[in-house]
């Protein structure tokens, strides 16, 4: 009987109009950004603030490109937040699945340290690290940036990772052991495979986070060569604020990879934070 | 047995190393005069560093921004998340295209957002001064983020819009994982849309608002990217929270001893909410 009762068209109406305010809200920043990125220079001011310029141009784009440093920015970040991504993923694949699949003496000592590290300020650690680093001499080195990202992100790829594991039902790895694999094999060859959508989902979070870390980037990087592309994006502005257009196409850059990752990965992330809950 | 300590060690180790030792290094130099200015000086100070705490004004004001800061954004957050999170949990047309679209915040780089978002409130070349100016919201277009009285406005706008889906994601998650026949039997009983909502769905979610809640807070008031690159503190450091005075305390006046006297109050205070809200939790969640 339920299933025949309609809505009324207020409700629906209602509804189809919350979910336009969120679309424009999450979208209008990010197309004002294109616009300004798109507009010759000489209109950006004069029609600052027109919703669509009266002409369109690519030379924003071509400049950044071909006449500053930004594609070594680029390729940096792409650099550190890969080899972060990859990582991290590696390390909290092993360490959810552990627990997810077993009961061992000082599990709920590690999982409380684990949330430690989410809950103080990692500003706390800003003044040591950077001692350590340069002592070490790694400043201005990208290493320093992956193996700190590496280390910031593993535990919540972790727990993420774990709620992955807890979806998948335990009788495959006994039945594979069963078969004669080892639980490594099991892992391996039955386990691994259908995580390929939680793996993905991790990397991709991971690969966002790195991609955008600013503060720790800020303070260990100052040689142009090393630095990534919140870093350079940010002297660039302070170096020549009038350029507008240019910063926005640098911008727009700055968005597509993590954009990208970010459209493919969602569907994922919601789902491996349900199986989670359920267990919660 | 120790094959799970082998699959968690690299983990442990990298944790340990980097995150812990230098956590326990930075708690010790509240109690030090480390100052890079004046390397000579250096040695023990006890307390010393918390007394000039104590007495320093731009402390206090940082302190009450960040309230202010945290508390705005979490609540215009949540209640968009939440009402987000609702929406998708329900069947429309399109509804893959639009769950990747306004999730999509959360993948603009932070130092992206904040400089689209200064952008937005520039008056020279974005619309929403005149916006808020037509709308009779301010009395002529000027930049808010020069304004002390509004500044701290700028960055929760920047905030909300990223940390909207977050709420949005872990909410929905939370939402899929309540048992359809709940609902169908209390439709057959008669409840309404409100009687659902709260008697079924609120109670399920209330253990998953805990613990994001309690995350977020924390994560917000450690949040010092967008005031960092919005307005820098300013003006007058009328958007100077604790974070973003860390780190100026540090990085541009080098005084690392200070700065992680400000950082051990800072996590003090959050240790002390989330105490708190954890003994809250366990009171009113009966689950």
């Amino acid at each position: 009987m339920n299933a025949l009762r309609q809505a009324s068209p207020w409700v629906v109406t209602g509804k189809y109009l919350a979910l336009a305010f969120y679309v424009a809200f999450a979208l209008f920043p990010l197309y004002w950004l294109a616009k300004i990125a798109v507009t010759p220079d000489k209109l950006i001011f004069s029609e600052g603030t027109a919703l669509v310029p009266s002409r369109f141009t690519f030379e924003n784009f071509q400049t950044v490109l071909l006449q500053t440093d930004f594609l070594a920015y680029f390729r940096n970040s792409l650099i550190v937040s890969l080899v972060t991504a990859a990582v991290t993923t590696m390390i909290a694949a092993a360490a959810g699945y552990a627990f997810s699949r077993f009961d061992f003496r000082g599990k709920r000592l590690i999982i409380a340290l684990m949330l430690i590290t989410q809950m103080f300020p990692l500003l706390m650690i800003i003044a040591p690290i950077y001692k350590i680093v340069a002592a070490l001499g790694l400043l201005n080195s990208l290493t320093s940036l992956i193996i700190v990202y590496t280390a910031f992100n593993i535990p919540f790829a972790t727990f993420l990772m774990q709620s992955f594991f807890d979806g998948i039902p335990k009788d495959l790895e006994d039945a594979g052991m069963i078969d004669g694999c080892t639980r490594f094999e099991a892992l391996r060859k039955i386990v691994l495979p259908l995580t390929l959508p939680g793996l993905g989902a991790t990397l991709g979070f991971i690969f966002t986070a790195a991609w955008s870390e600013l503060l720790f980037a800020l303070m260990l990087i100052n040689s142009n060569d090393a630095m990534t592309f919140p870093v350079g994006l940010l002297t660039f502005v302070s170096k020549f604020s009038v350029d507008w257009g240019q910063m926005m196409a640098a911008g727009v850059l700055a968005l597509v990879p993590s954009c990208l990752f970010f459209i493919f990965i969602q569907r994922y992330l919601v789902q491996g934070l349900t199986s989670g809950a359920v267990k919660g | 047995m120790v094959e799970p300590y082998l699959y968690l060690s690299p983990a442990v180790i990298v944790i340990a190393l980097v995150m812990l030792v230098p956590l326990a290094i930075g708690i010790s130099y509240a109690f030090q005069a480390v100052n890079l200015l004046r390397p000579f000086q250096t040695g023990w100070v006890g307390f010393e560093n918390f007394q000039a705490l104590w007495s320093d004004r731009k402390f206090w004001l940082a302190l009450t921004n960040t309230f202010w800061w945290t508390l705005g954004s979490i609540i215009f957050q949540f209640f968009l998340g939440l009402g987000l999170a609702l929406l998708l949990n329900t069947r429309f047309y399109g509804k893959r295209l639009v769950q990747a679209l306004v999730f999509l915040p959360w993948a603009v780089p932070t130092f992206l957002s904040a400089l689209t978002w200064a952008w937005l409130f520039n008056p020279t070349i974005g619309p929403l001064p005149h916006w808020l100016a037509a709308l009779g919201i301010l009395s002529e277009p000027f930049n808010i983020l020069g304004d002390p009285n509004l500044a701290m406005w700028g960055p929760i706008t920047a905030n909300v819009w990223f940390g909207i889906p977050f709420f949005a994601i872990t909410l929905l998650a939370a939402l899929q994982s309540i048992p359809g026949e709940l609902y169908e039997a209390a439709e057959i009983d008669g409840a309404s849309t409100w009687q659902k909502f709260t008697k079924i769905t609120l109670p399920f979610l209330a253990p998953m608002i805990a613990i994001t809640v309690m995350l977020r807070t924390i994560w917000i008031a450690n949040f010092a990217d967008l005031i960092f690159v919005m307005t820098g503190g300013g003006p007058a450091n009328s958007t100077q929270i604790l974070s973003t005075y860390i780190f100026t305390t540090a990085f541009r006046k080098l005084d690392f001893g200070y700065a992680s006297a400000i950082a051990v109050a800072l996590l003090g205070l959050l240790l002390i909410y989330a105490a708190v809200l954890l003994v809250l939790r366990r009171k009113l969640v009966k689950i």
